[in-house]
């Protein structure tokens, strides 16, 4: 190096800074590398177990079988309870998020006033950013107390109040895009819908949905892909009995929860019980990426250009 | 009724609808805060910071638990904010934009839609087992960096996007070279944008309890951690300790962590909006 700068005086500064230069650009590319690495870390620690997982369990019992006692003996690994329960509770905490969510949207992108917008909006953000630790909480001593007043029958741990709690945890979301997606349909169309003579509640349902609507249902998409994903709520508030049933006021486990409820015991790593989780994990993952990729889809596809 | 009449009474119904939909929210936000206030205020007192958890809910405290949740924020912060803004960088600046970085860019926006429980699932497969960091703080911290990574990711590209062109020619106009235009007047530009970004995703993780369930944070601990191979608690965790046992004082003991939880992202949070005022100042000046 020493030689080099004495025999290369003048050119060398120059030099060093592009040096530098290359080395940052490396350095930041391995960066870069880091995500990509992340998906493939994701993707081969969850395919390596799964796939011990299956050598001593049937894919065939996992996929169609109705009875999942991974944790008594013998063990039945059957998923669909499992899969019935994450279900129940997208499809429930939808029921709350989606009408509330998009009506929200609606109210703030055509009915509110700028100054009312503008105090609503950070406030439906707080709910957003809640952890969901505390919407469990919640769950737990509020709205199952309140479940059990109108419906005695209901278990202490029970499929509707986690739902719920999912369901407030998500209005925000769908709040929030829906009202980005309605914000992007340009003015023109709705003054042109005024100068016709239209109502506010016809601009909204007639005009402003309908162009909006490939991104409002992108962000349906996305909820329900959250509620699928979401662990602490159901963890706390649904209870730990898989069950196929179609009755939300019973006990049941989604498969969130029932790897929770594998990682919080003292699991034999490289046991048959600590590949379920691998299992479990590499469902709920391709159910919600294959979601996430619809959601894009929709976007992209049937987007209205103007 | 005239059919005119019908179309303005069915806009007003439409009205109070969606207006009783936007409340909807409010007034949860209101019966949670009152209930978990009600629950707790009264179990907060300087003891309750002084103490360990403990068997009997009048002498657990939360010092375990607070003290865990600042190492892991703070690393968690070493570790994603240089690594999330140096990949924003990257992606704005360096790359060009071709099939490589739309790949790239898609796979982050997977990556923010993946459940934080599988990257729970990747920290106790990678971190914990296969690496061998075991149930420490530095597998729980490396796999929240992880999980907020995309976020920072993307408000730091948003940030960057956000530099007029001109500035950035007008350095490379003097002859600066491209990390000599990034460090002088991109980054200086950017960084409230990147720092509010950050901050949020911060708080993100700072109210995560599934993936760090996952690497082995464990809820019962009487002492603070040392180093980043202890095991550990978070507040997160303990909340969730305390909220799963029946006894209902536990549950209030429960409600005074969420309190002090959220009085800590409340911070956090005014902290990030602090920032982006005073960016916006600076813009319109």
């Amino acid at each position: 190096m020493s030689k080099i700068t004495s025999s290369n005086k003048k050119s060398n500064p120059l030099k060093k800074i592009y040096m530098m230069e290359t080395v940052i650009s490396k350095v930041l590319f391995a960066f870069v590398m880091v995500s990509i690495v992340t998906t493939i870390g994701i993707v081969w620690v969850l395919s390596y177990e799964t796939v011990q997982f299956f050598r001593e369990v049937s894919i065939i019992e996992f996929l169609t079988g109705t009875e999942w006692t991974a944790l008594f003996s013998p063990p039945k690994y059957g998923v669909l309870p499992l899969v019935d329960g994450t279900l129940m509770i997208a499809f429930f905490s939808s029921i709350i998020s989606i009408p509330i969510g998009l009506g929200s949207a609606i109210y703030l992108s055509e009915y509110a006033s700028k100054k009312t917008r503008k105090i609503l909006k950070p406030v439906l953000e707080i709910l957003a950013g809640i952890p969901t630790i505390v919407y469990g909480y919640f769950a737990l001593t509020f709205i199952t107390p309140a479940i059990r007043n109108i419906f005695p029958e209901a278990n202490i741990f029970n499929a509707l109040s986690a739902s719920i709690a999912v369901g407030i945890m998500i209005i925000p979301m769908v709040s929030s895009l829906s009202e980005d997606a309605m914000n992007a349909v340009p003015n023109s169309l709705r003054e042109g819908a005024y100068a016709l003579g239209c109502t506010r509640f016809e601009v909204a349902t007639k005009v402003v949905i309908p162009a909006a609507l490939s991104s409002i249902i992108a962000s349906f998409v996305l909820a329900i892909s959250r509620a699928i994903g979401e662990t602490m709520i159901v963890t706390l508030a649904a209870g730990s009995t898989p069950k196929l049933t179609l009755n939300p006021l019973e006990s049941i486990q989604t498969m969130t929860a029932f790897i929770v409820q594998v990682a919080s015991g003292d699991i034999v790593h490289g046991s048959v019980m600590y590949k379920t989780i691998f299992a479990v994990g590499m469902l709920l993952f391709i159910i919600t990426l294959l979601m996430n990729i619809v959601s894009k889809i929709i976007i992209k596809k049937y987007r209205e250009e103007y | 009724m005239t059919n005119l009449q019908k179309r303005k009474l069915q806009d007003k119904i439409f009205h109070m609808l969606v207006l009783l939909a936007t409340l909807f929210g409010l007034v949860v936000l209101v019966i949670l805060l009152k209930e978990i206030l009600s629950d707790g205020l009264k179990w907060i007192n300087i003891d309750f910071f002084r103490n360990f958890a403990s068997r009997f809910p009048k002498k657990s405290g939360i010092k375990a638990p607070l003290f865990g949740s600042l190492w892991i924020i703070v690393l968690t912060a070493l570790f994603a904010f240089p690594i999330g803004v140096g990949s924003a960088l990257y992606l704005e600046e360096y790359l060009p934009k071709n099939w490589l970085t739309n790949l790239i860019q898609v796979n982050i926006s997977n990556l923010a839609g993946v459940p934080s429980i599988v990257f729970g699932i990747l920290g106790l497969g990678i971190f914990v087992n296969t690496l061998g960091f075991g149930r420490s703080i530095l597998s729980g911290a490396l796999t929240l960096a992880l999980l907020i990574l995309p976020v920072i990711i993307v408000s730091a590209q948003e940030a960057i996007k956000s530099v007029p062109k001109e500035l950035k020619h007008g350095a490379y106009a003097l002859g600066c070279t491209k990390w000599q235009m990034i460090t002088g007047v991109l980054l200086p530009y950017a960084m409230p944008g990147i720092l509010t970004g950050t901050i949020l995703a911060i708080a993100r993780a700072l109210g995560e309890t599934a993936p760090l369930l996952m690497v082995g944070a464990v809820t019962f601990i009487a002492y603070t951690p040392e180093g980043i191979f202890d095991s550990f608690t978070t507040l997160p965790m303990q909340i969730y300790s305390w909220t799963s046992k029946p006894k209902a004082d536990f549950h209030h003991i429960a409600a005074a962590a969420i309190i002090v939880l959220l009085v800590l992202l409340l911070g956090i949070n005014s902290l990030a909006i602090y920032l982006r005022n005073r960016y916006q100042n600076r813009m319109s000046r």
